[in-house]
């Protein structure tokens, strides 16, 4: 701590920051522009200057900028200083000679940081009357739009977009007053993290394309708290919405799990909601009229309720809330996971390992922080985007700690000297996964792998690190590539090893396991983490249930089964024949689902659930992090409920017990406690619904919120009472406390004077650090550092590769791969056509080139796909794209047959 | 008492002056161009929309009886794809015409809006837009705007340089 003195007042701040994170922490407003909590300091916009005396003698004083000012103690400074306001508003004032001043059409306006910093320097009347510069934009891709005129020129989309999310076709080009930020020429932006150059621009020379689509402002979006359904991070969202439609994700900021960034999944991928492919009423299928009401609806099922055999099937993207309503509903022992049996095996070794307590988890922001990675067969930059981007932070950051051992002069927030010092340098990041990924370019060992090679990879590391395991005998390039990581493990204070479910491989889980305890010593932080398939797979998989197979197998030798499926296309979960044989067999078959597909067709019952963004949830990402998500808005047919309120309805038709009164979601929560205790304490993942703030309940509208009495006026001139919400301590208006909420129910940031998204600086302790208060989700996996560890001794054999047989593996694809985001327009476009990739010698050998179509043969199915070359896949491999829409799902991890097609 | 008589002269002295009631309907008041009555949307000198749906006027609104969706034509010109205003809330406060970036909103001194069923105070777009400048006339938002909607090219607007080559270095 050291002591400052701010305008004649002293504080107590922290040592290692700048001035401008100080008194933005000390809640003082001062504007700026080029730095940014995740970024850094560079000195370059000019518009954070302050006035620093030498002592208490000096009157006179200099400009200095202050985020280019290190904290030191009795360090004496004026913010309030004339000449400085003056100068802050002399450089809006330059920075705004060439502004369009677009406001009115531009998508950043009201929540614009230049707006807000304009306000606050006081500039407001335009004296300068030359020309303008102008500049032409870029067709940047389906996501991102771009107008030039807007830019002010603080380069921090190129400083994120390149230095900090490794992309490559953003940049600055020309020089001095018409610098111009953008592509070397029109094209879609390749980075899946573009999406938050809308929201690091601190003007509107990004902004969110889809967005645009059905434009909003900021002010008139009625939000919510929610959490992404497109991968098992489990990022934190806002999602907003008007006029009944989904309008925007965007990012909620949470110190420990995705920070201030999201992938364009998670932000783009929204577009489901609004589907026209939604299922909007009941249907009862083979009768005259199908679509029914909710009346006639639980009339019919009142029958099935109680004289069938009742099954249920689980999904590993509907919430805890939905799964456990549903095993309460057809009993513990009728409840199957959806998933197949290959992916259950491996899930539930997974939560077996994670519930012994030896080694913590790994959060995003334990892996920024980490100093080793190893990646062990899990395609993270796919699969779990956003944790890319952490470990991308932890190469750079260790790096930078390296380099700065040596060089104590530099303080860690000067980003244009940190780099500059560090130059090429990188941490220790080892990447073992099948072919090649983004990641490679950072990584300083990469091993492409069948993934029993890789699992005896790692088992070979665990014996490096703990001598008393078995060894393994790996060739001699192997070898220098085990002891190289084990070494940097061994030296790391806090390494953190990832794997996860996508090479569907159990060994690799064993081996990660392995590694991690056997480097873990007193003196450091071992970290795990696996990345699992869905959004809530980790909470499926706690429940512990048998697999869809087994399901399917009941099915077929009993007899009056009906089945209830909970949101899950199961087509995609398992092969065409095994959930055909499964509706074949099954007397009647109840599904409830947010939008049409394969297994809703097959359904005899047809309930329409809510989506995210209409009902409330908790989901347990992959760290065993349960979060809740909040209804964003009342869907507009009151047909559409969240299926754990379809399921209690039909509980209290089964076990006849009516009205016992409404059942909140923290309710249905405590009873998962009483029926799972692994999920014991997840009732307290969010503030329940009757929590109030000096009695009152909590906005979703900011108080600009427009159209009260307009928006509805067509249909009938006097407005309808506000809709209730009675499941969250949230209204659907803007009356209710205006402060600030508890961090799991932030619905918005914003703080006076602060209406863009740089609000969050008012909601953190510290620029950067937590949230005040934070509440990040409850830890289902406690640490026990008593427990003693067990290791995995089971090695798998080495591949071999057999002739004309190839292993075949899923490729996945962040934009395409993930069922509801491949709804949005624009995922859809960017999501790749269906091949086979297959190694560039296998298809020499074979006389394949790049221009032929194959036949993939598994069992009885046939896939034709073009074939294409993957230098980096090792031989007697095979990748074809995972969950592409249309796509058949076949076994993977399967040994296949490929013909030779036409050219 | 002598301001009694006082007061009852000056009552008196008023028959002779000029009658300030007028026949209403039958006759009409002659009201300043700048009284606030019912609201219109105007246009472009080009015969253009001038709204282009930036939702400022709905924010300043005290009543919030604006409504609108912004949508945008393939030139990526703005203009509203609903605008409804909800005249039996309005106060006909004028702040949405101070509000509007554009001028399209307007005051006139029209305030006949009497109706029977209060329905009919939901004024739709088609309702409010009028074929005329209003009171502002040659205004046009996108030849002072910076960007591009089919209305003039990149640095042709009020004020504007011609596009920058960014493979120039020269100064
Ligand atoms: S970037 Fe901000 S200040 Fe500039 S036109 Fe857009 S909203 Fe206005
Ligand atoms: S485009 Fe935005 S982020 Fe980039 S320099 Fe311009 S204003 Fe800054
Ligand atoms: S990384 Fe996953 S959870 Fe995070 S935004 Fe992307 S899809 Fe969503
Ligand atoms: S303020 Fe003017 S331009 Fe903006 S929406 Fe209202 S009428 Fe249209
Ligand atoms: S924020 Fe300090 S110079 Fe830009």
């Amino acid at each position: 701590m050291s002591t400052i003195v701010i305008d004649n007042k002293s504080y107590e701040v922290k040592q290692g920051k700048n001035l401008l994170e100080a008194c933005l922490g000390l809640g003082i407003d001062l504007p700026y522009f080029c730095w940014h909590p995740a970024l850094g300091s560079v000195g370059a916009c000019r518009q954070c200057a302050v006035k620093v005396y030498k002592d208490e003698h000096d009157t006179h004083g200099k400009l200095m900028m202050s985020c280019m000012e290190n904290i030191k103690d009795g360090l004496r400074v004026s913010v309030a200083d004339k000449a400085a306001q003056a100068f802050r508003s002399q450089v809006i004032e330059w920075l705004m000679t060439n502004h369009p001043h677009d406001c009115p059409v531009c998508d950043e306006g009201g929540s614009c940081h230049l707006q807000d910093m304009t306000v606050m320097t006081g500039h407001d009347y335009r004296r300068y009357h030359f020309k303008k510069r102008t500049y032409n934009n870029q067709y940047l891709g389906p996501f991102i739009h771009h107008e030039m005129n807007r830019c002010i020129q603080c380069y921090r989309c190129v400083r994120y977009y390149h230095d900090y999310a490794g992309g490559k076709d953003l940049n600055v080009f020309a020089a001095h007053n018409h610098v111009y930020f953008g592509r070397e020429q029109d094209g879609v932006l390749q980075s899946p993290f573009s999406g938050n150059l809308a929201e690091i621009c601190p003007t509107g020379v990004f902004t969110d394309k889809t967005l645009r689509e059905h434009y909003t402002r900021k002010w008139d979006l009625t939000t919510a708290p929610s959490v992404c359904q497109h991968c098992s991070l489990g990022c934190n969202t806002i999602a907003g919405e008007r006029y009944g439609q989904l309008r925007c994700i965007t990012n909620r900021f949470n110190s420990q799990v995705n920070g201030y960034f999201l992938c364009d999944r998670g932000r783009f991928g929204y577009e489901f909601v609004n589907s026209e492919n939604r299922i909007t009423q009941p249907l009862i299928r083979n009768q005259a009229v199908e679509a029914v009401d909710e009346t006639t609806l639980m009339g019919h099922m009142r029958k099935l309720m109680t004289d069938h055999t009742l099954i249920g099937i689980g999904s590993p993207r509907a919430s805890i809330e939905s799964n456990v309503a549903l095993m309460q509903l057809v009993g513990k022992e009728n409840f199957y996971q959806g998933v197949s049996d290959n992916v259950r095996f491996i899930e539930k070794r997974i939560v077996e390992v994670l519930q012994t307590g030896v080694v913590k988890t790994a959060s995003l922001q334990d892996i920024q922080q980490a100093d080793a990675i190893l990646i062990l067969g899990e395609d993270i930059w796919n699969t779990a985007p956003v944790m890319a981007l952490a470990v991308r932070q932890s190469v750079l950051k260790t790096a930078a700690h390296h380099a700065l051992k040596h060089n104590t002069g530099i303080p860690t927030w000067h980003d244009a000297a940190v780099q500059e010092l560090v130059q090429e340098e990188k941490g220790f990041l080892a990447n073992c996964t099948i072919t090649a990924s983004p990641i490679d370019e950072i990584s300083s060992c990469i091993a492409h792998n069948a993934p029993d090679d890789l699992a005896r990879l790692g088992f070979a590391v665990a014996h490096q690190l703990n001598g008393s395991l078995p060894r393994v005998l790996v060739d001699e390039d192997t070898l220098a590539e085990v002891i190289d990581i084990a070494v940097f493990l061994q030296q790391a204070k806090r390494p953190v090893i990832i794997s996860g479910t996508s090479c569907y491989n159990e060994a690799l889980i064993r081996a990660a396991y392995d590694i991690a305890v056997a480097c873990k010593t007193p003196d450091k932080e071992v970290r795990l983490a696996y990345v699992m398939p869905e959004c809530n797979s980790m909470g499926l998989a706690m429940m512990q249930a048998p697999s869809f197979e087994t399901a399917v197998l009941r099915a077929t030798r009993e007899k009056n089964i009906t089945a209830i499926i909970l949101e899950n296309d199961l087509y995609r979960n398992a092969p065409a024949m095994v959930a055909d044989l499964f509706f074949n067999s099954v007397q009647h078959c109840i599904v409830l689902d947010s939008l049409n597909n394969l297994t809703t067709q097959q359904a005899d019952i047809l309930m329409p659930a809510a989506t995210f963004a209409e009902g409330d949830g908790t989901l347990v990402n992959y760290e065993g992090r349960a979060q809740r998500f909040f209804r964003v808005f009342m869907p507009g047919q009151a047909t559409i409920q969240e299926s754990w309120k379809w399921l209690l309805k039909l509980q209290a038709l089964r076990t006849g017990v009516l009205n016992e009164g409404e059942l909140h979601p923290e309710d249905v929560l405590k009873q998962a406690e009483q029926l799972l205790p692994q999920f014991a304490g997840i009732s307290a993942s969010a503030p329940h619904h009757d929590f109030r703030i000096n009695g009152q309940a909590l906005p979703r509208e900011p108080h600009r919120y427009s159209g009260r009495t307009a928006m509805l006026s067509n249909l009938a001139v006097s407005e309808p009472k506000p809709k209730q919400d009675n499941d969250s301590p949230f209204t659907f208006t803007m009356e209710g406390y205006s402060g600030m909420p508890p961090s799991p129910l932030i619905p918005f940031f914003w703080s006076p004077g602060w209406n863009s998204i740089q609000a969050v600086n008012k909601y953190q302790q510290e620029p950067g650090g937590s949230l005040k208060n934070e509440q990040a989700g409850i830890h289902l996996f406690k640490y026990n550092p008593h427990a003693v560890p067990v290791y995995f001794k089971d090695i798998p054999e080495a591949f071999m590769i057999r002739n004309d047989r190839w292993l075949l593996f899923p490729q996945y694809h962040v934009l395409g791969s993930e069922e509801l985001s491949a709804y949005s327009k624009g995922v859809r476009e960017l999501s790749p056509e269906t091949y086979v990739a297959m190694s560039a010698s296998d298809m020499a050998r074979h006389g394949l080139t790049n221009e032929h179509v194959v036949t993939i043969k598994v069992f009885e199915q046939n896939w034709d796909l073009p074939v294409k070359a993957d230098s980096s896949l090792p031989n007697g491999l095979v990748l074809i794209p995972a969950g592409l829409h249309g796509m058949a799902v076949p076994n993977w991890n399967a040994y296949v047959i490929i013909m030779k097609g036409n050219r | 008492m002598l301001s009694h008589l006082r007061t009852m002269w000056l009552v008196f002295i008023h028959l002779f002056r000029k009658k300030e009631t007028i026949e209403y309907p039958e006759e009409k008041v002659a009201l300043h161009p700048r009284y606030r009555g019912r609201i219109v949307l105007t246009k472009d000198p080009d015969g253009g929309e001038r709204c282009v749906g930036c939702y400022l006027c709905a924010v300043a609104c005290p009543v919030d009886c604006i409504a609108l969706q912004a949508t945008e034509d393939e030139n990526g010109r703005r203009y509203p794809d609903f605008f409804r205003i909800n005249f039996s809330r309005c106060i006909f406060c004028g702040f949405c015409e101070d509000a509007c970036p554009t001028y399209a909103i307007q005051l006139i001194p029209d305030f006949e809006m009497g109706e029977y069923n209060r329905q009919n105070l939901v004024f739709e777009k088609e309702d409010l837009l009028i074929n005329s400048q209003g009171k502002y006339p040659g205004y046009n938002f996108y030849q002072v705007a910076g960007l591009e909607a089919g209305v003039k090219k990149k640095g042709e607007g009020v004020n504007e340089e011609t596009p920058v080559d960014v493979h120039s270095l020269l100064p």
